[in-house]
């Protein structure tokens, strides 16, 4: 039952292992032989996309499972096999092509746009979803990452995500300023705000020793209620609407949308840019600067940081402080980009989702922008998955959540398809350690 | 990867055979495969005329093979007597199955009678010296009724008359018909005791000789090349103080006085070595001169300059190099290039990088470099520094300190584990830095070596300078030293 139209062809048997004597790539081999050992062999690229292959396999049987009408025609599997096959190929089909339709694009709308029937805003909508879900991933992504890679097991990240918001939200409402410097201080807001609640953890890690994974779970919680708390105080609650729900965030406040001007239904903002900007900006950091430096060898060898004259506990309180503030960032981009208020889930599992888009990504900065623009198609396409084929957008939640077990468990991964072991543990390392 | 190659070795009974080589050249995976932890791709195991297949421990145990380890294999908390009886728990029967302590002591008591054994069944293990420690082994073994027992490094932790301890307890055990095999890398210990010798080099059995060889042959045929054993070098130049220590305390994790009022003086060009039993406050001496652990009580100055409140990286700043006692913890960041590592005190300071950037072309072009001028074997510089052997990982770090302008450098322990070929490397680059005038502390607990580098001997014993000796004293009154006797020969 293969059946999603994204397979990435793992049709090609495993060239099996080579054939003389059992040693590195062959050097004589064809430049194409040699790719395909490459891409057989168990690399952070091939481990992932088999990873998405296998999430979306279980996802399959899943939708057979929880269709009641396709489960009936397996009441009579014996009798008439092909009644079953043939309902649970078209569900899954269906269901995974509306997917792609939802997240990447429609190839019926390009059609309908070159014929003239339809507009272009419909060619470029599921991207622009994707790309608008994308986004505060991205931040939230790199939030896990970066501490990661600093040593620290960041799960703080939806904690510090809602105080993003909360400062974006205020700053938002509360401040009348003019267009461009209202959106600058409130995204600053936002950064600011995440990064104070980060900063108790840092610095409880580096002065007491407590453990930021427990730490920053609490916080988690206190943020969760603080929202709430914020939003009925008489200068934040908006009385004319029906609910907790703040004022709205004013126009000059924010984030613009990129293709307004083609169609106001296109939602993408600045806010996927401003991302790259900070991805950018992370590997620079991680790769070219003396912080990151440090923050790679605190990460890897705290003892051997110190004894090269490394602050271990300066460097556990800034990396907290930045992964907060990017976190903050993520949810300032929720509520500039897409909210415009403030309610007590405004920041959704935004948080949750960067600790997986972080681990998905391997904690490196570019990884993590992949990782996130998958994570925005799958709720994109989730989204239409939804309206379109009538399944559960709790789906994509579990498919997400598969993706990243099978990349944490590699050995699942390598087993399953009988790849070549690599030397290096990079893969294992990524979610098997810090603890 | 091959890590023995076609290698033939017969133990007679009763006989002490030593296993010689550098370290990789294949002498542990040789002893795991004779103890059943890894399995030949070919060849065969005979003992007594009859073929054996150790497919784990207990087989080779069986087989009556027993095996003591470089670490030893003990729980701390348990007695000496519950470590023994681990993994052979002998009980009163019943459902219940309740341990039969009783025995097992009597066991021991008889055992260690039996070869002369000296401990106390009921004593901690962790109150124990290690030297009773490793007799804890040899008796836990010897419960077992083996009949060949393998030595694995067993002199690496201990005092000089602790090793003659363990020598006369080989002897017993030779007298009452049992064999070992003893591995090791030190050329005096195998001349002293062993009947035969075995050397290996890079998996192969170079040669099957007797203790008659001299030891620069031995050396020689362990490393494939002629080597100097003695350490070259003239008389110091003695210049002025650079490193002054005075009613220096300090204590270790647990809160435990490990720096007891130390007063020490290192001059420029000349190399104070620091000999002493492992565990006797060298390690907190040297930490506490870095930087990286509060001192107590007492001062620390660098050229008459106070180093009090002074963080590791202003000290480091400061012409202070630094090689740490273990390499792979303190030393270097595995994970790293050995570029990366090759800066990681100095990444920060021009010319490898500015407060806020690194400069990665100048760090790329040093790092090349200097594994040019050190011999460092790696595929390149950009490798992590995990793909090196300990040699290279070792001259990485003695790269990254010595490459830099220095006025003090301290050594701790700077060729532990290191082959034949490395520690000679090493020991020239030691001499050197000194003759060009920087002020050398050498702490490490292998006698031999304190003594070849150093121009003054303090030995240290339980936190405190127990004597300041030339490096010419006679090993065997050094040795004393060590084990907190005094020269005049009455015990402590």
């Amino acid at each position: 039952m293969t059946s999603d139209p994204a397979e990435p062809a793992p049709a090609e048997p495993a060239p099996s292992t080579p054939a003389p004597a059992s040693g590195p790539a062959p050097d004589s081999a064809r430049w194409g032989t040699r790719f395909l050992y490459h891409l057989w062999s168990a690399n952070a690229f091939t481990v992932t996309a088999l990873a998405i292959v296998l999430a979306l396999l279980i996802g399959a049987v899943l939708i057979v499972v929880s269709d009641a009408e396709v489960r009936a025609t397996y009441g009579y599997l014996f009798a008439r096999p092909g009644d079953a096959l043939t309902a649970s190929w078209e569900r899954i089909s269906d269901a995974y092509a509306t997917l792609f339709r939802g997240a990447v694009v429609d190839p019926g709308a390009i059609g309908r746009a070159l014929d003239g029937t339809g507009s272009w805003a419909a060619v470029f909508g599921p991207s622009s979803e994707t790309l608008t879900a994308a986004a505060p991933l991205v931040f939230t992504g790199l939030a896990f990452a970066l501490a990661f890679r600093g040593g620290l097991f960041n799960i703080g990240v939806q904690g510090q995500t809602i105080l993003g918001a909360i400062g974006a939200g205020l700053a938002g409402f509360l401040l009348p300023l003019p267009v461009l410097l209202h959106l600058v201080l409130a995204l600053l807001a936002g950064g600011l705000a995440g990064a104070a609640w980060a900063f108790g953890p840092g610095i409880l890690k580096a002065r007491t020793g407590a453990h930021e994974v427990i730490t920053t779970i609490m916080l988690n919680s206190v943020a969760a209620i603080f929202i709430g708390w914020v939003i009925i105080q008489s200068w934040a609650l908006d009385q004319s609407r029906q609910g907790a729900i703040s004022h709205p965030v004013d126009q000059s406040a924010r984030l613009p949308r990129l293709f307004g001007w083609l169609d106001p239904g296109l939602r993408v903002h600045l806010g996927i840019l401003v991302a790259l900007a900070a991805v950018a900006g992370v590997a620079w950091l991680l790769n070219r600067s003396s912080v990151g430096f440090e923050l790679r060898a605190v990460g890897l060898n705290p003892q051997a940081a110190r004894v090269a004259g490394m602050s271990v506990t300066g460097t556990y309180v800034l990396v907290m402080v930045i992964a907060g503030g990017l976190a903050g960032l993520g949810g300032a981009t929720v509520v500039l980009g897409t909210a415009y208020a403030l309610t007590t889930l405004v920041a959704g599992s935004v948080g949750f989702d960067g600790i997986l888009v972080g681990l998905l990504g391997r904690a490196k900065p570019w990884g993590v922008f992949a990782a996130a623009l998958l994570f925005g198609a799958l709720q994109a396409g989730g989204r239409a998955m939804q309206t379109g084929s009538g399944i559960s957008l709790e789906l994509v939640q579990v498919i997400q959540a598969l993706i990243v077990i099978f990349v944490a468990a590699p050995a699942l991964v390598k087993a399953t398809f009988g790849l070549r072991a690599i030397r290096i543990g990079r893969i294992s390392g990524v979610a098997a350690r810090g603890w | 990867m091959l890590a023995n190659d076609h290698i033939d070795l017969t133990v007679e009974p009763g006989e002490i055979h030593a296993l010689l080589g550098e370290n990789g050249a294949g002498k542990s995976t040789l002893m795991n495969v004779l103890y059943g932890l890894v399995q030949p791709d070919q060849g065969e195991i005979v003992i007594d005329g009859r073929r054996v297949e150790c497919h784990a421990p207990q087989d080779a145990i069986e087989a009556g093979i027993g095996m003591v380890h470089q670490h030893f294999m003990l729980v701390p908390v348990f007695t000496v007597t519950e470590n023994v009886m681990l993994g052979a728990e002998q009980t009163h029967g019943g459902p219940v199955a309740a341990l039969d302590r009783r025995r097992a002591r009597e066991r021991v008591v008889e055992v260690s009678r039996e070869y002369g054994l000296a401990m106390d069944p009921d004593a901690i293990v962790e109150d124990l010296p290690v030297g009773v420690q490793q007799r804890i082994e040899i008796v836990k073994v010897l419960t077992r009724e083996v009949d060949l027992l393998i030595l694995d490094e067993p002199t690496a932790v201990l005092t000089p008359q602790e090793i003659d301890d363990l020598l006369a307890v080989m002897r017993a055990l030779q007298a009452a018909g049992k064999s070992i095999v003893f591995i090791t890398h030190k050329l005096r210990e195998v001349k002293a005791i062993a009947d035969r010798i075995t050397v290996i080099r890079g998996g192969r059995v170079v040669a099957t000789t007797g203790p008659e060889t001299s030891e620069d042959e031995l050396a020689a045929m362990m490393v494939g090349r002629s080597v100097s054993l003695a350490v070259d070098k003239q008389p110091a130049q003695l210049g002025e103080p650079v490193l002054e220590v005075a009613g220096l305390a300090v204590d270790d994790e647990r809160g435990h006085r490990a720096v007891d009022r130390v007063d020490l003086t290192v001059h420029a060009g000349e190399v104070l070595g620091i000999a002493g039993v492992q565990g006797n406050g060298q390690t907190e001496l040297v930490e506490a001169i870095m930087g990286l652990r509060p001192v107590v009580a007492g001062t620390v100055s660098l050229r008459g300059r106070s180093l009090a409140g002074r963080r590791t990286k202003q000290i480091l700043h400061s012409r202070v190099g630094y090689v740490p006692e273990d390499r792979s913890v303190d030393g270097l960041v595995k994970e790293f290039t050995v570029a990366e590592n090759l800066v990681l005190n100095m990444y920060d300071t021009e010319p490898f990088g500015t407060r806020f950037m690194l400069h990665r072309d100048a760090i790329t072009k040093s790092a090349a470099d200097r594994v040019a001028r050190f011999d460092v074997r790696t595929s390149s510089p950009q490798a992590p520094a995990a793909t090196l052997s300990g040699g290279n990982q070792q001259k990485v770090i003695v790269a990254r300190e010595l490459t830099r302008p220095l006025t003090l450098f301290v050594a701790a322990q700077p060729t532990r584990g290191l082959d034949v070929g490395s520690i000679e490397f090493i020991h020239r680059q030691i001499i050197h830095e000194r003759d060009v005038g920087t002020a050398v502390l050498l702490v490490s607990s292998e006698l031999e070596e304190v003594l070849a580098l150093a121009d003054r001997v303090a030995v240290m014993y339980r936190g405190r300078i127990h004597a300041v000796v030339p490096p010419d004293t006679p090993r065997e009154e050094v040795g004393l030293l060590m084990a907190g006797g005094s020269t005049s020969g009455e015990p402590a």
